[in-house]
């Protein structure tokens, strides 16, 4: 695992009026270049601790530290140079006449010279995929694409950690995986560490480690093969597991003999194609 | 209640320069008591057909019949669509947005009281569609803006039930919700189908649903009808979806990457993962005695 960029300390969070705890007592790292899916039913908590990584809100106790340095009102601007968000509707982050000016939007706030924004502009949305449409306008582009500009406003400032709030959820099937796809390319050119924030238990499946949320309080946390192992259990927490495992547990159930945990639809499909060739 | 379209087209700002033809030659007709899956990528058409159904949209071409009206491409406004609007309710995306009243009683009486019911009848009919979507009645007194997201959107569903509609149109009605949620809503859709015999029309891109829910599916692709079918018939030609860029079910999904890798074939598409289970073991025991 890579070193350590955020760590959260017994964190705890209530909402003004309300006397339950949002996040209640929570405590994990962040390490630089993994995939972390935090994943829990609406009202589990999970947007809320997305809101306390980048300082919408701050922790009523416990302390976040990133990149060594405690999260407070003073630090909190630093903070977010470091971690980009993404949320969920794309229609409500848009906030250039232009893609351009879009993504130029963050850059100029932190006072980016002329030319150097220009540079780190095209280059983001090359890296999205997004450069041929520069000069268009929002409401030309599908919600996918309104996304993936998102993500190259958020690149442009240079985070370590990108955050995706759920921000897949409000798209088609096509632009969920545009997107994803674009955030999985990003990563493997090791630029990011990302933390995704989702119900979609096939994208959490792709992730590296897997943290679920109840109650405000971490529920459990490990690989997708641990989490995944856990099934009722998951169904319990409204949540769900991939179609893939499903499968695999219910052809286990009526006798065929298959080994493996299997979180992808491949890995099935080559050992039923091994079993099949044996009969 | 009947609901049919005839040669409908529709053009976006007509005589301007943005002018856009969204829909043209579609033909249907829901018959009542059906359920009734409309499937289509992103701009297909289905939100512009959606419209017609209740006549938010009037057809700039053709004619719809809703039950015993006749709504046609006509520049005269039409009149009475009150009654149309209570009897085909329809559930936008993220309906929550349109929460706007003081108290979750208020929003869910607003839309009974604007069709003419009595306060104290449309307090009885918000009781009642606060139980049918599964929430408790102390919430009645709460402010809309004080619930969690998947409260507000089955508050919203509930303002709409409060009509006491014939149809039901649902826009995506599970965007953003949680698997359990998913699962309750569109369970409690599927009651009320049954029990009232409401007629639905469920605009979806889970293809799971749509093969779960659904008596019949169309398929709009470029602004008209591509095909309408039983769920067997439609996901039977898989590669024909895939091809207009759509999904197909995960068993069906799963279907086609055996039957490429392992080089058998199922007779039919297994539409549940119980159908599934059986022929894959079904095809497991037939072995290499093909």
């Amino acid at each position: 695992m890579g070193k350590k960029l955020v760590s959260l300390d017994h964190v705890v969070f209530n909402y003004e009026g309300s006397d339950s705890h949002a996040i209640n007592d929570v405590s994990f790292d962040i390490y630089e270049g993994e995939w972390l899916a935090i994943v829990g039913h609406n009202g589990s908590g999970k947007s809320t601790l997305a809101k306390l990584l980048n300082g919408l809100h701050f922790a009523s106790s416990g302390v976040i530290t990133i990149n060594g340095s405690e999260l407070t009102q003073a630090t909190v601007w630093e903070a977010r140079r470091k971690i980009g968000m993404v949320f969920q509707n794309p229609d409500n982050q848009f906030v250039g006449t232009t893609v351009e000016d879009d993504v130029a939007f963050g850059l100029e706030n932190n006072g980016i010279q002329q030319d150097i924004m220009a540079e780190r502009v095209k280059r983001a949305l090359m890296k999205v995929k997004m450069d041929a449409f520069l000069d268009q306008e929002p409401h030309h582009l599908s919600g996918g694409q309104k996304q993936r500009v998102a993500i190259a406003g958020v690149l442009a400032l240079q985070p370590d950690i990108i955050i995706l709030d759920e921000a897949t959820s409000m798209l088609d099937p096509r632009g969920r995986e545009e997107v994803l796809e674009t955030v999985r390319e990003l990563k493997e050119e090791n630029v990011l560490t990302v933390v995704s924030i989702t119900h979609d238990l096939e994208e959490a499946a792709k992730a590296d480690r897997i943290i679920v949320m109840n109650k405000g309080q971490v529920h459990r946390e490990g690989s997708p093969i641990e989490i995944f192992r856990l099934e009722d259990e998951l169904i319990e927490l409204g949540l769900d597991i991939p179609f893939s495992v499903k499968l695999s547990k219910a052809l286990q159930k009526t006798g065929l003999d298959l080994k493996n945990d299997h979180l992808t639809e491949e890995e099935l499909v080559k050992e039923l194609c091994e079993l099949h060739s044996k009969m | 209640m009947r609901i049919t379209l005839e040669d409908v087209e529709y053009r976006y700002s007509v005589n301007t320069p943005f002018e856009h033809l969204a829909l043209h030659d579609v033909n249907m007709t829901i018959e009542p008591g059906t359920y009734t899956a409309v499937i289509g990528h992103t701009g297909s058409g289905k939100s512009t057909l959606l419209q017609h159904l209740n006549v938010l949209l009037r057809p700039t071409k053709g004619r719809v019949i809703i039950g015993e009206r006749t709504i046609r491409a006509q520049k005269k406004k039409e009149k009475n669509l009150k009654s149309i609007r209570q009897k085909v309710g329809i559930v936008f995306q993220f309906p929550e947005h349109q929460l706007f009243e003081e108290t979750v009683e208020k929003d869910i009486c607003f839309g009974p009281m604007n069709f003419g019911v009595p306060e104290a009848k449309a307090k009885e009919l918000a009781r009642i569609a606060l139980k049918q979507v599964g929430l408790e009645q102390e919430i009645l007194k709460k402010s809309p803006f004080d619930l969690s997201g998947g409260q507000m959107r089955r508050v919203a569903i509930a303002g709409v039930i409060a009509m006491e509609p014939d149809v039901l149109v649902l826009d995506e009605p599970t965007a953003g919700l949680d698997p359990r949620g998913r699962k309750e809503i569109m369970d409690m859709f599927y009651q009320l189908h049954k029990d009232r015999g409401i007629s639905t029309i469920l605009v979806t891109h889970s293809m799971e649903d749509a093969a779960r829910y659904a008596d019949d599916i169309i398929i709009m692709h470029k602004g008209t009808v591509y095909q309408k079918g039983k769920p067997e018939e439609i996901f039977s030609k898989p590669d024909q979806l895939l091809e207009l860029g759509l999904d197909v079910p995960d068993t069906v999904r799963f279907q086609l990457m055996l039957q490429r890798e392992m080089g058998i074939r199922f007779a039919r598409p297994s539409l549940s993962l119980e159908d599934l289970v059986a022929d894959i073991k079904e095809a497991m025991e037939r072995g290499n005695r093909l």
